[in-house]
């Protein structure tokens, strides 16, 4: 009767071991069902870069695409809207976008690689709506001192021609500006993608 | 219990062996080599499909990002060698978009009398021998199709030879029943019948995986889940044993 | 850890409900292999129920691109071709499991006395995974999925007088459409799942009620200890836990073999025609059931129309699932184990299993002469067991019932 009686310490270890593999193989099979909400191919496809042929772009017209499913905005600055840049820097509330979203190479006053071509998401910065372009001087509405730049119908946020916020307004920062670059031919500008993000 | 068992068994076995559909083979039906873990056969498959299958076919379920992932082609030669379309704009698809073509309904119902079928799942619901065999034979036939050719395999088939420049033409040889029996070349194409027969058997291979990309990997990642299994098993079965010394 | 125990019993009967259902339920201690099958149901819904809840994220019912929402998952979504072949391998493992439950209790006599209600319970179980494997394959909208629900809805429109407005009502449509997906997929992915989990807590109250039966079909609550625990019973944890977790282990090797080496299962589990999309204008020849349905769908066939109208092949096979609920009462035998009935019983239950699996066979073949004469002998046999059985039990001669549970 001896060797029929209970090996505790047996019993305790298969229990353990049992536990642990079998513990070890629904984490297993938790990786593929966790790994299926993540982005698909088809997310990832939508969320390539685009390249936009910037010819077909007018002075002082902005043009819209959609890039993550979000609206990006490409605006050929004229030379009136460069030099608003700097008139307006007094009623920003970071016109050196130090708070703000955007690649090094944006970091100065006209916000992108060239002072021609801003390259922006148009979302605001405050609840995420998307803002108008109001480009005219002194348009409608929005004062004589308006230069142009970007109304947020929803709160009423300003910005200017670069995406900067103005001061005391209800969007916290500038809006976000996009990894871009200029493809060699200097004619297609590609969006959502750099030297820095570039892969393979 | 035993005996029920086994008689339970044999008709399963019975039932699987009968429900395997007949296939309609002539004599000369012979049996494709796909082996989806040729990455070689693959690639040359998917070259030669790209180019003699998909100026009619589609394979719209499928992205050609896969195809540069799976069979190890770099995405820019996808993108320069692999896609033609383009978009409205004259812009090229990109790598992540699927396998489509530009031909519109209204053409393929004049020039086909129908749409030509969507190629992604073809080798799942025909299987890889009847395209392997279908793609072999087409034979001379004034007659049948505006193209002069028919298909032993599927008669009156509108596709068009479209390898012909590769196999060269055939005519059938007949048995006294008019059963179609062989081929017989009667002019020569670019490839050998050996180097037509690899050809076609990479488009199979390519159409197989085409049809379930999952397979290059699911029996990798199978064998891993059956070992662990094993090693549950005993674990399990060894816990069982020690908990039920207690029971007499 | 017992502090907060005692705090959440002192609020919800946790450990109460523990002991009553696991830790202090006694089991008989002579189980055999038949007796895995209950756990591994068990195991299987939790398995349908989590990976159909995934395929939902990513799947689209629409005739517009259900199909292509069923190819998105095999290719683009992370390892959607696992969940996938999960989902379907996990449907015909379900209806190979409770296949092979119900035959136990025929074995064993597990309806009788007093357990009908676990029974009739087991029978609506059934007859709600049925509506729901029939619901879900219509989703992948291929040409099976599409032509099979065309023919079993087709059914409906031969009931008298309002067949034709019945079965358009089922479809919500004059063919099937969108509108017959879009509510088989508001069927599948919530009405019956709801219903199915409300029937198997059922089906455990009523046996945890009166306890399992065994293969002796011995009552072991007659012979207690002083404790008041049944002499044969054991606790149902740790002993059938570590147990059903052997079952579980080899249940898991044959599924996931089946899931990564051969997932079509040889057109069986996928089938074939469902690797085109539903065309409404072409049916593809030989459309059959999923191998699950074929036995019921050969009685349908079987029977000759009468009169003008195929309604009575229709009631025959709506019979034929029917019947079981009856089967506690047909049989009048106060012996439940096959063990201790005599020869007539085995040879009748012999019958029934082979003339089913038969049928089986019958219902995945085109239908020639002599299918059509097999089938007919087989759908009288498989009638002709619950006759039999009904007069069988009452004067057949059975072997003494032993008072206590036999082990090797």
């Amino acid at each position: 009767m001896a060797s029929e009686e209970v090996d505790r310490n047996r019993r305790r270890f298969l229990t353990g071991a049992t536990t642990v593999v079998g513990g070890a193989g629904l984490v297993a099979l938790a990786v593929p069902f966790v790994s299926s909400m993540g982005t698909s191919a088809r997310a990832q496809a939508a969320g390539a870069p685009i390249e936009v042929d910037i010819s077909l772009i007018q002075e002082g017209q902005r043009l819209t695409f959609e890039w993550r499913g979000q609206p990006v905005w490409v605006v050929r600055r004229s030379q009136r809207m460069i030099d608003s840049l700097e008139q307006i820097e007094g009623r920003l509330a970071d016109p050196e976008s130090q708070q703000s979203t955007q690649p090094e190479y944006a970091r100065n006053r006209y916000r992108s690689r060239e002072p021609e071509f801003l390259v922006m998401i148009g979302i605001c910065t405050h609840l995420g709506c998307s803002p108008s372009y109001r480009p005219q001087e002194g348009a409608a509405g929005l004062g004589a001192d308006w230069l142009g730049g970007f109304f947020c119908a929803c709160h009423g946020s300003s910005y200017d021609l670069a995406g900067r916020v103005y001061a005391d307004q209800p969007a916290p920062l500038n809006m976000e500006i996009p990894p871009h670059m200029f493809a060699e031919d200097g004619q297609t500008l590609v969006i959502g993608e750099d030297e820095e993000t570039q892969t393979g | 219990m035993k005996m029920r068992a086994r008689i339970l068994g044999a008709a399963l076995v019975s039932l699987l062996a009968a429900a395997v559909p007949a296939q309609a083979s002539g004599e000369y039906w012979s049996e494709p080599n796909v082996r989806v873990d040729d990455r070689a056969s693959l690639q040359r498959g998917a070259k030669l499909f790209v180019n003699y299958c998909m100026g009619c076919h589609s394979a719209q379920y499928h992205r050609w990002s896969h195809v540069a992932n799976d069979l190890g082609i770099p995405d820019d030669v996808v993108q320069e060698n692999f896609i033609w379309l383009t978009d409205e704009l004259g812009q090229k698809f990109q790598v992540g978009e699927l396998m489509e073509i530009s031909m519109s309904e209204e053409y393929g119902d004049t020039v086909f009398g129908g749409m030509p079928p969507d190629l992604t799942l073809t080798a799942r619901h025909r299987q890889e021998d009847w395209i392997y065999n279908f793609l072999h034979s087409f034979y001379l036939d004034k007659d049948a199709t505006a193209t002069g050719m028919n298909n032993a395999v599927l008669e009156g088939a509108s596709m068009p030879h479209v390898m012909w420049d590769l196999q060269g033409l055939q005519k059938a040889v007949r048995d006294d029943d008019g059963q179609i029996v062989d081929f017989e070349l009667v002019q020569e194409g670019s490839m050998s019948p050996r180097e037509f027969d690899r050809a076609v058997n990479d488009i199979v291979t390519f159409m197989s995986y085409l049809g379930e990309p999952a397979q290059l990997e699911r029996r990798h990642i199978g064998i891993w889940v059956m070992l662990f299994l094993f090693v549950f098993l005993l674990l399990a079965y060894l816990l069982k044993r020690e908990y039920w010394k207690d029971v007499h | 850890m017992s502090k907060l125990l005692t705090w959440v019993d002192d609020r919800f009967p946790l450990t109460k409900m523990w002991r009553e259902h696991v830790s202090e339920y006694y089991a008989p201690k002579n189980f055999n292999f038949w007796y895995y099958f209950g756990s591994l149901a068990m195991l299987v819904l939790v398995l349908q129920i989590v990976t159909g809840i995934f395929l939902t994220m990513h799947y689209q019912p629409s005739a517009e691109r259900a199909f292509s929402s069923v190819e998105f998952i095999m290719r683009d979504v992370n390892y959607g071709w696992l969940i996938r072949y999960m989902h379907t391998t996990g449907a015909s493992m379900f209806f190979i499991i409770v296949y092979l439950h119900m035959f136990r209790a025929l074995l064993y006599g597990s309806y009788k006395k007093p357990r009908e209600l676990i029974w009739v319970f087991g029978v609506l179980i059934f007859l709600c995974l049925m509506a729901e494997a029939f619901f879900g394959y219509l989703l992948p909208w291929g040409q099976m999925s599409y032509w099979a629900a065309q023919v079993i809805i087709a059914l409906f429109g031969t009931v008298p007088f309002v067949g034709p407005e019945l079965a358009q009502w089922i479809r919500g449509d004059f063919v099937v459409s969108e509108a017959t997906l879009t509510r088989f997929f508001a069927l599948h992915v919530i009405a019956m799942p709801l219903v199915l989990i409300a029937l198997v807590v059922a089906h455990i109250l009523a046996l945890h009620e009166v306890g399992s039966n065994n293969p002796d079909g011995v009552e072991i609550k007659k012979n207690k200890d002083a404790n008041g625990i049944p002499k044969d019973g054991i606790p149902f944890h740790p002993y059938y836990t570590v147990k059903d977790l052997v079952g579980v282990a080899v249940f898991f090797i044959i599924f996931f073999f089946i899931v990564f080496f051969m997932p079509t299962f040889g057109g069986f589990f996928i089938e074939r025609p469902n690797f085109e999309p539903a065309d409404p204008l072409t049916t593809p020849a030989n459309i059959h059931p999923v191998w699950y349905f074929t036995p019921f769908y050969a009685i349908l066939r079987a029977v000759p129309s009468l009169a003008g109208s195929s309604f009575p092949g229709v009631a025959v096979m709506g019979a034929s699932v029917l019947v079981l609920f009856l089967l506690p009462w047909l049989d009048r035998s106060p012996v439940r184990s096959i063990r201790y009935r005599s020869i007539w019983f085995k040879l009748l239950l012999a019958v029934f299993v082979v003339s089913f699996i038969i049928l089986g066979y019958l219902g995945a073949v085109p239908a020639g002469t002599t299918e059509t004469i097999v089938a007919r002998i087989c759908t009288i046999l498989y009638f002709g067991f619950f006759v039999g059985l009904y007069f069988v039990s009452k004067f057949e001669t059975t072997k003494p019932v032993p008072e206590r549970v036999t082990t090797k």
